[in-house]
């Protein structure tokens, strides 16, 4: 039987506002196929997004959703998430949104360990606004603010997510949509904060620019510097060089999740459970 | 009304405030002289399962409060100057899409990072227009102990009538002040408490932002089948992004107008020995207390002085003053800024002859200083 977009979708505001081709619209649907996998009720879920095309995410879809300010969707979502532990909230952003405005609430957000998903829809520039340069935009391509060639470093998002501590960290691609519904499902059913870097095509404010200017070419592009993770840890130094792995790059089912803990805090101030100490927590220091 | 006595600070009095009031959920980041606020609700919460949160920022601060409060809980932050700076732009977004929420406004020195330990009124201003574009602020000024936790109080529920978010001004000489409280009952409150209106009628005639021009939304808690949109966009009926002329016109017109047609319900003022007064004296917060202490002793000497604090600072009780002082030749304002109420006295009274008594140095106005101003005019 074919999938019932209709039943997640909010008809009455298609056609989305998102060009012909971007990967948005892929990436929406493998979201709401992952939903309907994990059995999720609509009225369980929050989406919550922040400014830029993926800030529109929020409003297509048909659970609780927020549309907040550039770059805080972490911190609705943590208030949102700590007043209602037993609900799915799920936050959605761009490269510039979640790496650049929103990066202190992203690495925070890895490191509270709060049970929530970020997706990071990475199309290495900043769309909506007309090509200005985004903190994963590679370094020589033109940008609108950097004509002659981007000289900034860029940010790796999962080596960032994993480094602050998130316990779920994936990157996929639009161009597998099957694949990243799978990693959706596993990143949404994990048990913390789980982050899924997904890379994405802009070849129109990314792509006319640096001769990828369909689509097609952009994809081209995202396949010719990924890798599966499998293939990824058997290649030397050397081969891995401007590749990004694909694929769960790590899942910790251990690590404390925030709103389990402050169900302990609750208990001591209830007077149920003595203080927490540092042997309540594996890691010390 | 039945009273208990608490032996407090301002700070703690405010944190006690908001639980009584219901209050689930905390969000903040340390800023002197608001601090205390953050170390008493954080042991308060976790008592009637409620959370308190320190967040990495300011913003974060605000915005899991704002978050939670769209979830449907009643949400607390507490802050002081720089940290309003910084709250500003989520503020906005909280009068646009309608979220109610208290923040607590414990005044210092500034601007930037100014006089962090020492007292002002320097935020009067930002406190009417904290974030940028149009919509009508309120916010209450505590003027001693009790006030510290009865505007709280009072604050959460003006919030859920209004559906928007509700300054709390105390300054750091309140905050840090440590003395006797007389307050209503706990139980007194908790029967006070007037929450939110929703809405239970079928999910598909549920319209949130259909209202009414002078009221506010009607937001439902969420995850109670009633699925909606949150923006901080231009909206329609029902949240979604629009850019449909007149709705966009009546949307930022009704967030002025829900408060100005409803002003009776918000205003407060307190007159001291104002029946015979031949000057009157202007002043809020902890002033209003050297102000009562400079009344005494002037009256003490013949000079019938009165004084007129204002409680709601904004919208201001410009009425009151203005019947006031088209009786009274001689009005001063006494404030911890250079006139920021001041001005607003002018407007509300038509005058430009509002004498002002300004200080802007971190330390708090005495009875005397007011004394030897009036005796001046």
């Amino acid at each position: 039987m074919a999938f019932d977009y209709n039943k997640y979708l909010r008809l009455e505001k298609m056609p989305t506002l998102w060009c012909w081709g971007c990967g948005d619209g892929v990436i929406l649907k493998a979201f709401v196929r992952a939903v309907e996998k994990l059995g999720w009720a609509q009225d369980d879920v929050c989406v919550v997004s922040g400014i830029g095309c993926s800030g529109r995410f929020s409003s297509y879809v048909d659970f609780n959703t927020v549309h907040t300010t550039h770059g805080r969707t972490v911190a609705y979502a943590t208030g949102i998430k700590l007043a209602n532990p037993d609900k799915h909230v799920i936050c959605v952003g761009g490269d510039g949104d979640t790496l650049a405005i929103g990066g202190n609430h992203t690495i925070h957000g890895c490191r509270r360990n709060i049970d929530m998903t970020l997706i990071i829809i990475n199309n290495f520039i900043y769309g909506l606004t007309n090509s200005q340069t985004s903190p994963t935009t590679p370094q020589g391509m033109w940008t609108v603010t950097q004509k002659a060639g981007n000289i900034d470093p860029t940010f790796n998002a999962c080596d960032l997510a994993m480094a602050a501590g998130a316990s779920f960290v994936a990157r996929e691609t639009m161009i597998d949509p099957k694949k990243l519904e799978k990693t959706l499902i596993k990143a949404m059913e994990h048990k913390g904060f789980s982050v899924v870097e997904v890379l994405s095509n802009c070849h129109i404010n990314l792509g006319r620019k640096n001769k990828m200017a369909s689509a097609m070419e952009n994809l081209n592009w995202i396949d010719d510097i990924t890798v599966s993770k499998k293939k990824y840890d058997a290649m030397s130094e050397e081969e891995r060089l401007n590749l990004l792995p694909t694929g769960i790059l790590r899942q910790d089912t251990e690590a404390p999740e925030y709103c389990d803990m402050y169900a302990e805090i609750q208990k001591v101030h209830q007077g149920q459970r003595a203080k927490l100490t540092q042997d309540d927590f594996e890691k010390k220091i | 009304m039945a009273t208990r006595e608490i032996i407090s600070t301002g700070n703690e009095l405010a944190a006690i405030a908001a639980v009584d009031a219901g209050c689930k959920f905390f969000g903040g980041y340390p800023l002197t002289p608001s601090s205390e606020v953050m170390h008493v609700i954080s042991d308060l919460l976790p008592k009637v399962g409620g959370a308190a949160i320190q967040m990495e920022d300011e913003i974060a601060g605000i915005c899991c409060v704002i978050g939670a409060a769209m979830s449907g809980v009643r949400a607390l932050t507490a802050t002081s100057g720089p940290g309003m700076s910084l709250k500003a732009e989520n503020l906005g977004l909280a009068q646009m899409a309608e979220v109610p929420l208290v923040c607590v406004n414990v005044m210092r020195g500034g601007p930037s990072t100014g006089l962090p330990t020492r007292v002002s009124q320097g935020d009067i201003l930002q406190s009417k227009n904290p974030s940028h574009g149009d919509y009508k602020s309120i916010t209450l000024c505590a003027g001693n102990l009790a006030e510290c936790y009865t505007e709280v109080v009072r604050a959460f529920n003006i919030a859920d009538r209004f559906m928007q978010p509700v300054i709390v001004l105390l300054d750091e000489t309140l905050g840090h002040m440590h003395g006797k409280a007389m307050l209503p009952t706990a139980e007194e409150v908790k029967e006070g408490i007037k929450p939110r209106k929703t809405f239970d009628g079928p999910a598909e005639e549920y319209h949130p932002y259909a209202c009414g021009p002078t009221e506010p939304a009607t937001l439902n808690p969420m995850f109670k089948g009633y699925r909606y949109h949150f923006t901080g966009l231009h909206h329609d009926k029902n949240g979604f992004p629009t850019e449909e002329i007149e709705t966009c016109r009546k949307l930022i017109q009704r967030l002025e107008d829900k408060v100005e047609a409803h002003k009776d319900e918000i205003e407060s003022y307190e007159e001291f020995m104002m029946d015979d007064a031949e000057i009157m004296i202007v002043a809020y917060g902890s002033v209003s207390l050297a102000a009562k202490e400079a009344i005494r002793a002037l009256r003490d000497e013949g000079i019938k002085a009165g004084l007129f604090r204002p409680i709601t600072i904004w919208p201001s009780p410009d009425k009151k003053m203005k019947e006031h002082a088209d009786k009274i030749e001689k009005v001063l304002v006494v404030e911890l800024n250079i006139g920021q109420f001041h001005s607003e006295v002018q407007r509300a009274t038509s005058r430009l002859d509002i004498e002002g008594l300004f200080k802007v140095n971190g330390r708090p106005i005495s009875p005397v200083e007011i004394v030897n101003k009036v005796k001046e005019l």
